[in-house]
């Protein structure tokens, strides 16, 4: 009866994971003060109905905001990729390289779609 | 008399049930002991001491991994029919005996055994029974390998690479055994996804673990250790 087959890890696979990992934690920080500020402002800072028109008035020009919505973006494009990478391998063995590059253009998209989605409640 | 319905052959293969007389204070082991000796010599199965300590007759009984020569038919025969089959997350070599070669190396790998000093004729260091860390280590290390919290892992279950909640508890007995000088290279073995990053803290093995440990609070905690190496650039 042949040993039955698992991988080993190098140690700069175990270093690259440790770090993924590492990030993901860092970035799950950041969202959940994030989206608490987030959810707040939806639930108390609506006035007259929740519009477009309200929204964009209070983030037009602030740079607050922006710099709120930019560091939310980020956590958000650094946090889900990483997440999904380890879904995907668990639940439909889906490994390596080729998974790794599609989470990276994943955290690519989310990084572009957030951006644009930032700058136009900015300007 | 107790329906006994019993896993017969490897991968392939099928359940056959047999009749065994009830007798006080039977366990699981004396049912598959009886109907090996009495009904049935083909039957392969794994067990040495018959009182807990060895960890080789763990089966699933009635889909739960248990071990088997401490699991009173009274406990678990409330649920009906009692059904035997081998260990998940193991390949069957037949019957009800699995191959646990992946297992141990895994530990292997974990770097589950002591590395000594160079130095070995200082004399010996003294551990402090209340030392936080012996502490840590005296909470896992009653551990006899016996394969139920690999077989009750999700994780395993979906990355064969892991090394599991038994070799990883092992593995943080000594990292928190100060005599031990082998922490980096360890801390390096049991990090990253297919080490202690992998856990989902589901908490299987601390449930069926026979004997109360807490493997995911073991992983856990190899979690801030790898964490703080990784931080500190040691890692």
């Amino acid at each position: 009866m042949n040993a039955p087959a698992f991988a080993v890890r190098t140690p700069s696979q175990i270093r690259w994971e440790t770090r993924l990992w590492l990030a993901q934690r860092a970035s799950a920080m950041v969202l959940a003060l994030c989206v608490v500020v987030h959810l707040a402002t939806i639930v108390l800072a609506v006035r007259g109905g929740l519009s477009a028109a309200e929204i964009l008035a209070r983030t037009r020009g602030s740079v607050a905001w922006l710099s709120f919505y930019a560091l939310f973006i980020a956590a958000v494009a650094v946090h889900a990729p990483i997440g999904l990478r380890t879904i995907i391998a668990e639940w439909l063995g889906w490994r390596g390289r080729s998974l790794d590059l599609a989470a990276a253009l994943f955290a690519v998209l989310i990084a572009a779609a957030g951006v644009r989605t930032v700058l136009g409640l900015y300007a | 008399m107790h329906s006994v319905r019993v896993w017969r052959g490897t991968g392939e293969g099928a359940f056959r049930r047999y009749e065994v007389p009830a007798a006080p204070n039977q366990t699981i082991l004396d049912l598959v002991t009886y109907i090996q000796r009495v009904l049935d010599p083909s039957l392969s199965y794994r067990f040495a001491c018959r009182v807990g300590m060895c960890g080789s007759c763990a089966m699933t009984v009635n889909g739960r991994p248990r071990w088997t020569c401490r699991t009173h038919v009274a406990k678990v025969a409330a649920e009906g029919e009692i059904v035997i089959a081998p260990l998940t997350n193991m390949p069957v070599v037949k019957d009800l005996a699995v191959d646990m070669r992946a297992f141990f190396d895994k530990w292997a790998l974990a770097k589950g055994a002591f590395t000594p000093s160079d130095d070995a004729a200082a004399d010996f260091a003294v551990v402090a029974p209340a030392s936080p860390a012996r502490r840590e280590a005296d909470a896992a290390i009653e551990c006899i390998g016996c394969g139920v919290c690999y077989a009750a892992c999700d994780v395993v279950a979906w990355n064969p690479d892991y090394l599991g909640p038994a070799a990883l508890n092992r593995a943080w007995t000594l990292v928190n055994d100060v005599r031990d000088r082998g922490q980096p290279e360890r801390l390096l073995a049991v990090a990253g996804d297919a080490g202690c990053h992998a856990c989902h803290s589901h908490e299987s093995c601390r449930t069926y673990c026979p004997k109360s440990l807490n493997p995911t609070a073991s992983i856990a905690g190899l979690k801030r250790a790898t964490a703080r190496a990784a931080l500190r650039g040691e890692l």
